[in-house]
């Protein structure tokens, strides 16, 4: 029965391939986007902490910067 | 009326919405695989091969919507003078290229089975295959060009000239005669698809949209990051 299903009348390798190369797809879309998002928030979270005091508390005014502080996108 | 579309604002959305995003697609995804592989009839014609409708068809409305959006994005950006909407056009990119990507190879590996060949010069596949290459010119311009003003330009003109080649890809079918079939759903008229086979192609759809919902939500938060990133430089 598993054999039929994958095999699907002859058609499997194509059907497979096709699904298999979309899931990769988003897979990869995936991967990079989030390497983008953690690359650019380390670089955020480091160039914060070399901020003076003075520096540090104007930036922590904006509502933004304490997100982008406080978040850590844990998908 | 575009205080709601200010960074600021949407960040606090944006931030925390991709978690969200990314369970619903994971249920969507899954329901849709087994309604898309298992449950869903086989084509008397087309046998199993059918099954590939399920990611092809999807891939291609969406990346045809994304396309359409970034345009209205970019065009509204000039109009009303915010730069915001030319962020969230240049988020929504890279899911539209990719699923065009998929578009054409799954396109490709359906023909196989069902024209006996891997490519034609067909005009629906041309023209899908032309607005890849405007997909890719939008993102390369963004990647190429440093002058902020001359690359809202640059991109705003690639989608208007992308934008004509979207009527010519939906009605390619009706006005040559090519080896692709023409739509089988019409939003106007009654389609000629059963509903067991429609179904899984809605459930399909709504899974893809979540994934470029949750690419976009992601690309958006790193650009506005990398905003701020300079912002804290001018400190």
């Amino acid at each position: 029965m598993i054999n039929e299903f994958l095999k699907m009348n002859g058609y499997g390798l194509y059907v497979w391939s096709a699904f298999s190369f979309t899931l990769l797809s988003f897979s990869t879309l995936y991967v990079i986007t989030k390497f983008q998002y953690v690359k650019e928030r380390n670089k955020f979270v480091s160039k914060f902490g070399a901020l003076d005091s003075k520096r540090a508390e104007v930036a922590r005014s904006q509502t933004i910067n304490r997100e982008i502080l406080s978040s850590n996108q844990s998908i | 009326m575009f205080k709601f579309f200010k960074p600021n604002q949407i960040f606090l959305i944006t931030s925390k919405a991709p978690k969200y995003v990314a369970a619903l697609f994971v249920v969507v995804i899954s329901i849709g695989l087994l309604e898309a592989l298992i449950f869903s009839p086989e084509d008397y014609k087309q046998s199993h091969s059918v099954r590939i409708m399920y990611v092809h068809v999807p891939a291609a409305w969406i990346s045809l919507g994304i396309f359409s959006s970034i345009t209205f994005l970019s065009l509204s950006g000039y109009i009303f003078k915010n730069k915001n909407f030319f962020l969230i056009a240049k988020s929504l990119a890279p899911s539209g290229f990719v699923f065009n990507i998929v578009a054409l190879v799954t396109g490709s590996i359906w023909g196989k089975p069902t024209w006996g060949t891997w490519w034609a010069w067909d005009a629906r596949i041309t023209s899908m295959l032309i607005l890849a290459l405007f997909y890719l010119m939008y993102l390369v311009a963004w990647r190429i060009y440093e002058d902020k003003e001359y690359v809202l330009k640059i991109t705003t003109i690639i989608t208007i000239l992308g934008i004509i080649n979207v009527p010519i890809i939906k009605y390619s079918v009706d006005w040559w005669n090519t080896l692709h079939q023409p739509a089988s759903i019409n939003v106007l008229s009654k389609s000629s698809i059963h509903s067991s086979m429609l179904f899984p192609l809605l459930i399909m759809t709504a899974a893809f949209a979540l994934f470029s919902l949750l690419i976009f939500l992601m690309k958006y938060n790193t650009e506005l990051i990398k905003i701020k990133n300079k912002g804290l430089d001018r400190l």
